[in-house]
């Protein structure tokens, strides 16, 4: 398998990425500020999880990193490549895959792969075997002859995937890579993307759901209406949230109050929150370990309880900006996300 | 709105960007070829995976030649002291100098479709200069621009095209219409790259276009023509090519009309092409 080379001309820092006051504004000094004094870094061969709802400034940021779009104050260093001074040195080290899969739509999986090879200077030999390859990893060689506008949505999305990897880049951004897939196909590019991390790429990942930073990020940073308004570890962040939720539905719904006591009762961190839901039959408990999980259905299970059903359930985007904001999200109309573990 | 940085990055450190040095990620000649046959390979492709974009180059000589051969070959080709046979002779080497002007202005509309794509944002993310990516388009509809040549050329010689000179000198007729062809197609891909929508492109093609090929030799000699008229077309570069074209094919003086019309190429791509490679790199 080939790995990913990492750049030996790459930042002393230990940053593969490092953003300081970057700005961004559109449609004169009247327009909207995109991005407004953003500072981030992303350490080499992490994933950096921007999570924000739509128009944030995300894109923004992803495509000012990309060379794409430049930016109006501020400074972007990627792998060690000034984005402003060295477009052309930086363009070399990246790779994007966007919201909007880009590749060419007439053209097949093999050709679409083989032509961004020779883009990037390998030999005919080396981009037909490069092609291959990536069609294989990315279960796309039985497609590898058909027209790309055949494809589904997933297989477009894997085939972008591919198309960035072909130059081993070291530092990958993915900006919304599973935007509007379905759970399985998600699975599958979530699957890709931690094996490059494992191959030693470095990744800033833009999401708007908090599922798929936590599952691939292992730092967080949260932005809303181009500003930074969080930013840590994705444990220290889901502390400062509240964790999880766990859902229980009681084969009596009757037992709903003495439950409720009986975990009060324990005395354990979070679980204070406890509530009891009626209506719905569902017991609401807020808990901050996979220990507390443990503990409180061991402690169900020893009082006699009967449980029909039971889950847990992430903060949504929107309960996670308002733990940190105290309000809502800027963009009021973007959907709720529940999502279910 | 309250700020939470949770002390992870460290504020105030300066990143520090290796070095600049002069030329360094500077894209060889060499390595601008290829990217540019790569380039040229996915727009064969395209045209192979959809064959009916090659209809217009396929029917526009069949078409205009029969039109313009039996509406208006017995009328003019009597003023040129002949018959349609004469005019047949007159109209071809015109319609070559037309088809460029034709084909050049599909490619200012395939072009503005072309660029809302995300394909060419990875272009645009790539380690390749971006001129490469207008210079392929351009090398693709020259070979287009060919076909159709030959094939107007073919509709010539059924209905009785004499090539008074020698098969050189068809070259030089066929090269010439292609370099001015080539020119016009660096207007067309500025216009596509910088008005928002390709029927707006075709729109504002059309409105040039027909006064352009009306108001010239192609079809007519100029000499019936009003005053104010034949000064237009004596600076219309359709009729130098024309004019070239059709001295190249029956004989006759052509090295005025021929060094006119190369003078027009060159003007035209010394102008528009880096306008339209500056464009193409600002966009967004």
């Amino acid at each position: 398998m080939t790995r990913i080379d990492k750049n030996p001309s790459g930042s002393r820092t230990g940053n593969a990425v490092e953003v300081r006051g970057l700005v961004k504004q559109y449609g004169g000094p009247q327009g909207t500020r995109a991005l407004d004094g953003v500072d981030l870094d992303v350490r080499e061969g992490t994933v950096l999880g921007v999570l924000g709802p739509n128009g944030a400034g995300k894109t923004t940021l992803v495509r000012i990193l990309s060379t794409l779009v430049q930016p109006d104050a501020g400074t972007a260093v990627v792998a060690g490549y000034d984005v402003l001074r060295q477009p052309r040195q930086l363009r070399r080290t990246i790779g994007l895959t966007g919201q909007y899969a880009s590749v060419d739509e007439k053209l097949s999986g093999w050709e679409n792969l083989y032509m961004i090879g020779r883009l990037l200077d390998l030999s005919r030999r080396d981009a037909r075997l490069r092609s291959d390859e990536l069609l294989e990893r990315f279960s796309l060689t039985d497609a590898a002859k058909k027209p790309a506008m055949q494809y589904s949505g997933g297989m477009r999305r894997r085939l972008d995937l591919a198309a960035s990897m072909i130059g081993r880049p070291s530092v990958l951004y993915l900006d919304e890579p599973t935007t509007g897939l379905d759970p399985r196909t998600r699975n599958e590019v979530w699957d890709e993307v931690q094996r490059m991390v494992a191959e030693g790429a470095t990744v800033l990942l833009t999401t708007q759901y908090m599922e798929e930073a936590e599952q691939l990020a292992s730092e967080l940073t949260v932005i809303d209406r181009g500003r930074v308004i969080a930013s840590g570890g994705v444990n220290e962040l889901k502390a400062k949230v509240g964790g999880r939720t766990l859902q229980i539905r009681p084969s009596d719904p009757a037992q709903l109050p003495a439950m409720a006591r009986a975990i009060a009762e324990t005395g354990l961190d979070g679980v204070s929150g406890t509530q009891a839901v009626p209506d719905e039959g569902l017991l609401y408990v807020p808990i901050l370990s996979d220990e507390q999980l443990t503990a409180v259905v061991g402690l169900l299970g020893e009082r006699g309880f009967g449980i029909a059903h039971i889950g847990t359930h992430l903060p949504s985007l929107d309960e996670v900006f308002l733990a940190i904001t105290g309000q809502k999200t800027s963009v009021s109309d973007i959907a709720p996300e529940e999502i279910a573990v | 709105m309250s700020t939470t940085t949770l002390p992870t990055s460290a504020p105030g450190r300066t990143p520090a960007p290796s070095p600049v040095r002069a030329g360094e990620g500077r894209i060889g000649l060499r390595a601008n070829l290829r990217h540019i046959g790569a380039l040229v390979r996915r727009n064969a492709l395209q045209i192979k995976q959809d064959p009916e974009s090659m209809f217009d180059v396929l029917l526009m000589p069949v078409i205009f030649t029969l039109l313009f051969v039996y509406v208006f070959g017995g009328s003019v080709g009597a003023s040129l002291g002949g018959s349609r046979d004469a005019y047949v002779n007159y109209v071809i080497p015109g319609l070559m100098a037309m088809m460029g002007m034709n084909i050049a202005m599909a490619v200012g509309t395939g072009m503005n479709d072309d660029f809302r794509k995300g394909v060419m944002d990875r272009f645009r993310t790539m380690p390749i200069a971006r001129s490469s990516v207008l210079i392929a388009k351009i090398v693709v509809e020259i070979g287009r621009m060919l076909v159709a040549t030959a094939i107007l050329l073919g509709m010539g010689f059924l209905l009785g095209l004499e090539i008074k000179t020698s098969v050189l000198e068809l070259a030089g007729a066929v090269g010439l219409s292609l370099a001015f062809g080539a020119s016009l197609m660096w207007i067309f891909i500025l216009l596509g790259l910088t008005m928002k929508t390709a029927q707006a492109v075709q729109g504002v093609a059309m409105l040039v276009l027909m006064p352009l090929q009306f108001g010239s030799s192609i079809f007519a000699p100029p000499s019936t023509m009003p005053g104010w008229l034949q000064t237009f077309t004596d600076y219309n570069p359709l009729s130098n090519l024309a004019d070239a074209a059709r001295g190249l094919i029956n004989g006759g003086p052509v090295a005025h009309s021929v060094w006119v019309t190369l003078a027009w190429a060159a003007g035209i791509t010394v102008v528009t092409a880096p306008l339209a490679v500056a464009k193409f790199r600002k966009k967004s």
